[in-house]
Formats: C-alpha cells, structure tokens, sequence
C-alpha cells in the first residue's frame, strides 16, 4: 500500500527543514551536533539512512556520524515509546528515594534504558535534571514532576493502561 | 635546525625542536612502553603508559604529547611508573577476554609482551567477561572485538594514512566499540579498501588475517614507517 | 543605541515602574514551574483583567527566588512581601488594592527577616527575583549594560583585564584558577581570531546554580561575555549550554534576540567599533563536556573526548585559536565588578577566595534551594541558620564538588567555605551543588553512587578511567552487598592513586575523591560493611540477609 498523502507531505517537509538546517551551518562538519539535534527533533530519533544521509551531506565519513550520535545519551537510535518516563538518579534524588521510583516502574514491566518495551512505554534514567530542590523528580511525558512518589507513577500507568 | 638538550633518566640527550620526549627517548634506546602510539600516526595519549615524571610538573605528562625543552629533566622508569603501569596492563587484561593460548597473536602481541615485561603474572582484579562479537565477514581479515583495547590506532591509520575512514569508535566509556561505516558488519562495508593496514598497526590479535591459527600472525611493524616517509619525504627506505 | 540612550531608557523604565501600583512578580525559575507556578501565573493574569486593574499593576515571571522548598513562590512589590505554596485560588488576594484582603495570605509570608534571606549577599543572583528575564528593559532598568557602556565608552580592554585581576575573582567551575590572569593570557595572544566560551554545561549531580542564573537573568551572562569579548579581543562567543536544560535555552535565546535587536550585541555594540556576536550550542547528553578541552571538541561537532592539556585553551583552544572559557557564574559576576570595580569585590570574602558563592542546597534539609553566600562563610551557617537545619535524624555529611567532591563529616562544620579549606578537608568547592545526608544516608552506598556517576560518563578514551571506574565500582557495589574483603579496600586505594595520577582529563583524576573522602572520614562503615557484612545505615541490602528472607 502507498503512503496517504498527507503523511507524505509531512515527510517532505521534515527533509526540506533538515536541508534548511544544514545549510543554515554551509553544511559545515563541526556542525554536526547541531544538525543531529534538529533531525531526531524533526524524526524523534535517528535511523541509519538518516544517519548516512547526513554523513553525505556534510561530507563526513559515516562511521564518525555514527561515533558523534553514539557518544552522546540525548541522541537515540531507536525509535521511542509513545509513553516516557525520566527518573531524575542526580544525588539529591537518590538520597530522597528516586530507586523506588524506578522500583515502580520496574514492577510495572518497563525496565531502565528499556525503549518501547510492555505497552509502549519508554523508561529512562537521567544524570541529574537540575530540579533538586524537588527531589525526588520524575519527567512524565516532558513535564517535570517535583517530589514524586510509586503511587503517583502507579496512577499515570493505570490511567494510561499499564497495569 | 635548532637543538635542545635535555635529561632523561640521568642521561644527557639531545633532540631537535618540536620531537617529543618519547621520540627522543626511543632514539637513544630509552624504550617507553607505549600502546596508542605508533610512529607515523598522531599521537592522542590514550593508553597511559608512555607517561613520565618531569621536573618542575605537578602532574605525570604523556611523553607521546610533550615537546621537548632545553633542560628538561625526565624520569621515565621510577618505581611509581612502574606500579601504575603494571595496573594499567592489568586493567586492560581483566576489560575483556583475553586468553593468549588461543589467540593468532601469542608470542608476538604488544599487551601480552607489557604484561611479561611489568611482572604481570596473575590480574589482581575481577574479570569482567563481557560478551563480545566477532566479526569474520571480511573476505580477507577478522575482527574479534574480545581482544581488542581501543588504542584507535586502526581509527588513526584508516582515516591519516589510507583516508577511507572506515573506522571509528561507537558508544563511550566501557560501551565504546571500533564500528565500521554504520555498524554494519565490515565484509558490507562500502568504504574499506581491503588495504589491510588496520590489521598491520593493531597491537593485539583483535584485527587479524583469516586463515592463521594460534600464534601463527606476524604483523609487518615497519610498513607504516616507508609510506610515511615516501609521502612526506619521497624518501623509499628499505 | 548609543549608551546615552542606554541610560535614558533606564530613567524611563524605573520611572513607569515607580507609577505602578503594583508589581507581582511570580516565580518562573524550574522548580516553581513544577509544582504550577504556570496556572498560577495565568490565574493572577485573568485576575488582574477580572479586576480591570491593567493600568496599575503588572504581574511579571521572575528568576528562581531561593527558597524553592516552598514553590510557587510571589512577591508582592508594593508591600515587599513573598508569598510561598501560593495557589491559584489566591490571585484575588494578591491583586486586590484592599490590604485586608492580603490577610488571607498572611500564613503563607515567608519572613524576608529571617537568617534564609538575612545571611546571604547576594551579587550573582542580585536581580534574581526582581528582574522578569524576558524582558530586557527590566534588566535595563535595574542597571543592565551599564557595564558594557562603561568599558566601552570609559575603559581600554587592558583596564578591564586590570580591574579583573583586582577583584581577585576566581573560577567558579571548581578548580578556582584566577580569572583575571585567565583573561590576561588570552588577550596577550597574538592571533587575530579568538573565542569566548561561556561553559553552561553544569552537570554536577545536586547542582542547579548556572541554570537558575540563566534562567533568572540572561542577560548579565551576555553582559559578562561581551565585556570578556572586549577585553581580550574576541568578536564571537559562544554558550555551551545542558540539552537538559530546556528553559534556560529558550530563555538564553529570547536574550541574544533582543540584545542584538538594540544593538547590545552583534555589530557597532552601543554605537562603538566593538562587535560580539554570541551563539548557543546545545549539549547533547555527556558530562564530560563540562571539562574544557571536551568541550571544545564537541563545540567542534566531534565526540567530546578531553585531550591532553598543555597547551591550554588561551593558547590553542577552540579551532586552534585563543580561547576564554569561563562557567557561568563567573561570567555573571563581571558586569558588577566593572561597574563598582575590582577593590569593591575584593573586600567581599577571604584573603584567598574573594566575593561570594552560590550554592543549590539539597536533600535532607529543610530548605531547599538557592543561596548565595560571601566566602569563607562556615559550612553550619549555610547549613543550619541559612538552610534551616535537618528535618529529622541526624546530620551525617555534607557533599560537596559532585562526583569530583567530598563528603565533610560533623567535626568540619564550622570550616570557613573557600577554595583552600575545602581541599585541606579532602573535597572541593566544585560548582557549588551541597548535598546533605542524614544517618540514614550510607556513605559506602553514596561512594558507589558517585563511581557509577563517572564510570557512565567516562569517555572511553583512557584506560585508568575507562576501565578503572568499572573495578572501583565493582568492588564497592560488593561491599555494598557484603560481598567485599578487606584486600578490596586496599585496591580501592591502589586504583584510587592510579586514577587521580594517570587519567587524561579531570573526570578520571578526581573520580576517586568520593571515596577517599569517605573512606577517610567514615572509614568505620566499610569495615562494618566488611567485616560485619552490615550496614550501619540499614540501606544497603546484604546478600547474607536476602538468602536468610529467602530461607
């Protein structure tokens, strides 16, 4: 079956911001983090022919794009789940009880680093977020959630449909 | 060409401005042991054996990445040296599986000649026995990943000398891996050339000619040093 | 604009604010927008409409205002009173011209006479929670690119690196090297081409001090950077900002926006020959980027993987060329020097360690937050009259510096905070997140978490940090399960030397210190947790215990 034609025309647009993107920097390898950045905005993660495509268009042998994209933790590989949950492992988080956070999530099926496992839900961990005054805190979705608790996340999973 | 004289390990050596320490060392005999580096290719003070004790510096330099000054005085053999580097081959022993009696490289490999020459005879830490790949799909080489130390040194000579840039290093920390192109294995690569000098400068038996068996692979250690030469120099040395 | 103009819009804008009734100013740093300062913001907008007050009262977002223990936090300007745990359901309240209404919210006023807000001199976060960060001609008002005016109608590049070095300002990234010499250096280069880098990339686990400043008051880090830019004669800046930071960049951008839009940025700088274009890069998840030759690298679009230093950023940094890179802090305390100079700063601190420090203060203690204290202040100041002491147990440790810090146990509270003191004590100043734990924290346990901290953000590139995070980690994760010997602590110390000695950058030299610190100061834990396979704390899970539940 062909695409629909209005998914087609979002994937035309999505080349032509990333082409814009690009050429924003004169297609300049050093911008390399930069164009990596708008491509997963524009494709939510990066896929290997992205990763080539971008490899050709600054002129960079594919093995480094794919070194840049791996070394850093915001770039992703692999498509993400339709639910994320971040839990917030900075110090003051983890001495404020994050591990029962992740103990929440983990008994609901979804494992840390885990993408797009049960149900669709993506659970990651994160390296402090800078929301420490309300530890212990969690990003549901992309909002910041001070002060968290198992019963709060047992609460989102229910009314999202994990059990 | 101006000179700079300077002391290492009590003798006084003389080396032409811009040479590094380690340059001027090995030339007088002084053998620092060193992983990463390999002559002809950029130096990135990886492994940190080659580091040394000098004067007047607060902290050990990498001798692989410091030039030289007019009196210096370098220590290259004390017996904090010595310590921190037995630990260091002992740390590199336990990262991945390494076990010499089965490998193409016993007897010529540069980590298993470090670790006879620091004393190593038991790894005082854990093993960690991760689960590594081997990659045979190349018509002509292997790459057996469990072996390998992430020198870069097959990185360095793919992209300085051959200039495909086939290699690279995926992931980071102890995740970090050689990939080549885009992870794909390296028999589909589209940018090898099949040259082979990968498998030349690799210290170990992670990259390998197939067809040899235990301690049958010898690898050509002065072929890097003739192109070199002939690039830069037009100088064809024998 | 030129910088006459500058000050006559200054003049303009205190005068409008002064004919306001009133200014509420609603608290949009991170931490109050997580517990809803956003509805409530739009709560209080609707009222001042319901109440057809616009002419006379403005509500305005704010910079995080401290005590974020007690979000949403309001100041009401009219009568200098902040408000805590305000609701939506008291914008009324708040708006109303009727001070009995105000009554209602009487339980909530946080005493701005208390040792919270009495104890700290605040010049880093002077605007913070005064100024709305999105607009410039609050920043203006209360004093903004007056600096910059004055450098470059009044000062040559060489006074300005004079008066830097006066003020005796130190880095506030951690290591504390002279920013004035810094700054020094990298003017006397030669080069035509050089770089000012602002490091926005806190990555410090318990810090949140840049974000908060970037967040809070953009606009004097620009301030700060285009006064570097003139003084050691760089055209192009650039701020290397946290990914995770999304706030702090959407705000940084609306900052450069409207500087550049006024000519306080980008060409013919208030009118003068002084051009400094200034551009953001955005980090993208790694925090070794925080030590600047990473940084530099991933600037440049490669792996951020730490090179050998010499040679130094001021000599060959960014693209080779000449490069200042100072964090944030350090940038924010610039425009203030210049403006009141250098001996002015220098009379606030100690002898060694000048001005003041901001610290984010978190886990068990009562209040939570932002402070910001002169140097040499005592650890029990900031902790028990600043921060309002321990909210129940007992006060175990304090940590400082992150993963390349500390813990100070009891007996070091009344230690003056400064560079020095804290080294001799076996930690750091760091970035100045300061974390405490309480006796039911396990320092072994806290140990483990720091090696995991930098065993995941190691490079890769060394061998001593790349493979020697994962045997110190290994070995304290037994410990923590009882699963250790005594040998093990004596490797621990072995790697420990060898990683501090041999590692190529930062991350790797300072790894150990969580654990030397703890083992120095709470060495008795380990062995308990060695010996006796126990757990002082009762947190970590022995492997003895599980097989006796299991049993």
């Amino acid at each position: 079956m062909t695409a629909s034609p209005p998914a087609a025309t979002v994937k035309d647009n999505r080349e032509k911001l990333l082409e814009r993107a690009m050429s924003r920097y004169q297609y300049s390898g050093d911008a390399l983090i930069e164009v990596l950045h708008t491509a997963q905005e524009l494709y939510g993660f990066l896929p290997p022919a992205l990763l080539k495509t971008i490899a050709h268009k600054l002129r960079l042998p594919a093995s480094r794009v794919l070194g840049v994209a791996s070394f850093y933790h915001f770039f992703s590989l692999q498509p993400k789940a339709a639910h994320t949950f971040v839990v917030c492992l900075g110090t003051a988080c983890y001495v404020a009880g994050a591990l029962g956070l992740v103990e929440a999530l983990d008994r609901s099926g979804a494992k840390p680093g885990s993408s797009g496992a049960k149900n669709d839900v993506s659970v990651q961990t994160a390296r402090c977020i800078g929301a420490c005054g309300l530890a212990p805190a969690l990003i549901y979705d992309g909002v910041v959630h001070a002060r968290a608790t198992p019963q709060l996340i047992k609460a989102e999973l229910e009314r999202i449909g994990v059990k | 060409m101006s000179v700079k004289t300077l002391e290492i390990d009590g003798r006084m050596l003389t080396g032409r401005t811009g040479e590094t320490v380690f340059a001027v060392a090995w030339d007088h005999g002084i053998q620092i042991p060193r992983l990463c580096h390999v002559g002809g290719l950029s130096d990135v003070g990886a492994c940190r054996l080659c580091l040394v004790e000098i004067e007047g510096r607060k902290r050990l330099q990498a001798s692989c990445l410091t030039l030289i000054e007019e009196g210096m005085v370098v220590k290259t053999a004390t017996p904090k040296l010595k310590s921190h580097r037995k630990l260091i081959v002992e740390l590199l022993l336990a990262e991945r599986n390494h076990v010499c009696s089965v490998c193409v490289m016993n007897g010529e490999c540069e980590l298993q000649d470090l670790a006879a020459s620091h004393g190593v005879d038991h790894v005082r830490l854990r093993y960690q026995f991760p689960s590594l790949p081997v990659d045979t799909s190349h018509e002509r080489f292997g790459i057996d990943h469990n072996r390998c130390i992430l020198c870069t040194r097959c990185v360095r000579v793919c992209d300085e000398v051959e200039g495909a840039h086939t290699w690279d290093v995926c992931g980071r920390g102890t995740a970090s891996h050689i990939i080549s192109d885009l992870g794909e294995p390296w028999g589909e690569s589209d940018t090898c050339t099949s040259c082979g000098k990968c498998v030349q400068v690799c210290p170990t038996g992670a990259l390998f000619s197939k067809g040899k068996t235990v301690a049958e692979m010898r690898k050509d250690r002065g072929f890097l040093k003739y192109i070199v030469t002939a690039r830069e120099k037009k100088q064809w040395i024998g | 604009m030129t910088f006459e103009e500058l000050c006559g819009k200054q003049t303009e804008e205190v005068e409008r604010q002064q004919a306001l009734k009133n200014r509420i100013m609603c608290c949009t740093a991170a931490g109050c927008l997580s517990c809803g300062a956003d509805g409530l913001r739009q709560a209080i907008s609707a009222e001042i409409a319901a109440q057809g007050r616009q002419a006379d009262v403005e509500l305005c977002g704010s910079g995080c205002m401290g005590m974020c223990s007690r979000g949403p936090l309001v100041l009401s300007a009219a009568c200098n009173r902040l408000y805590g745990n305000v609701a939506p359901a008291d914008a009324a309240a708040l708006v109303s011209a009727d001070p009995a209404a105000t009554e209602t919210l009487a339980d909530r006023a946080i005493d701005l006479d208390s040792p919270f807000f009495s104890k700290q001199t605040r010049i880093v976060l002077a605007n913070s929670g005064h100024v709305d960060p999105e607009k410039l001609a609050d920043y203006i008002a209360a004093g903004g690119y007056q600096s910059l005016g004055k450098a470059l109608t009044a000062m040559s590049p060489r006074d300005v690196v004079e008066e830097v070095k006066k003020s005796g300002l130190r880095g506030r990234g951690g290591a504390g090297y002279p920013t004035g010499l810094k700054w020094e250096l990298v003017m006397k280069q030669i080069p035509q081409v050089k770089y000012v880098v602002c490091n926005a990339d806190e990555g410090d686990p318990g810090a949140f001090m840049d974000r908060s400043v970037l967040e809070g008051d953009p606009h004097r880090v620009l301030e700060g950077m285009a006064i570097a830019g003139f003084a050691v004669g760089a055209q192009q800046g650039f701020i290397y900002v946290r990914g995770e930071y999304g706030l702090a960049i959407q705000r940084l951008q609306t900052a450069i926006k409207q500087a550049e839009r006024e000519h306080l940025l980008g060409a013919r700088i208030l009118d003068s020959g002084f051009q400094f274009r200034i551009d953001l890069r955005v980090g993208a998840g790694a925090f070794v980027c925080g030590e600047e030759t990473a940084l530099i690298a991933s600037i440049e679009g490669k792996r951020g993987e730490p090179r050998q230093r010499p040679p130094y950023p001021p000599e060959s940094g960014l693209w080779g060329a000449p490069t200042l890179i100072n964090n944030v802090e350090t940038f924010a305390n610039i425009p203030p020097i210049v403006q009141n100079g250098g001996d002015w700063f220098a009379s606030v601190g100690t002898a060694s360690s000048k001005g003041t420090k901001v610290f984010a203060l978190a886990g068990k203690i009562v209040n939570t937050g932002l402070i910001e204290v002169p140097m040499g202040t005592t650890l029990r100041t900031i902790l028990f009259d600043i921060g309002g002491g321990i909210p129940e147990g007992k006060f175990k440790a304090a940590q400082t510096g992150g993963p390349s810090g500390g813990c100070i146990p009891e007996q070091f509270l009344d230690t003056p905070v400064d560079y020095e003191s804290l080294v001799t004590i076996g930690s750091i100043m760091g970035s100045g997140g300061l974390i405490v734990m309480d006796d039911k924290s396990c320092m072994v346990d806290v140990a483990r978490f720091f090696m995991e901290f930098c065993m995941d953000e190691s490079c890769g590139k060394c061998i001593p940090c790349r493979a020697g995070t994962v045997q110190m980690h290994d070995i304290l994760h037994r410990m923590t399960r009882g699963d250790a010997t005594e040998d093990d602590i004596e490797m621990l110390e072995t790697l420990s030397g060898l990683l501090r000695e041999t590692s190529l950058c930062g991350l790797g030299q300072t790894a150990p210190n969580p654990v030397m610190s703890t083992l120095k100061y709470f060495r008795d834990e380990y062995e308990a947790h060695i010996r006796e396979r126990r757990c002082p704390a009762g947190l970590c899970q022995m492997e003895s215990q599980l097989e006796e539940a299991m049993a």
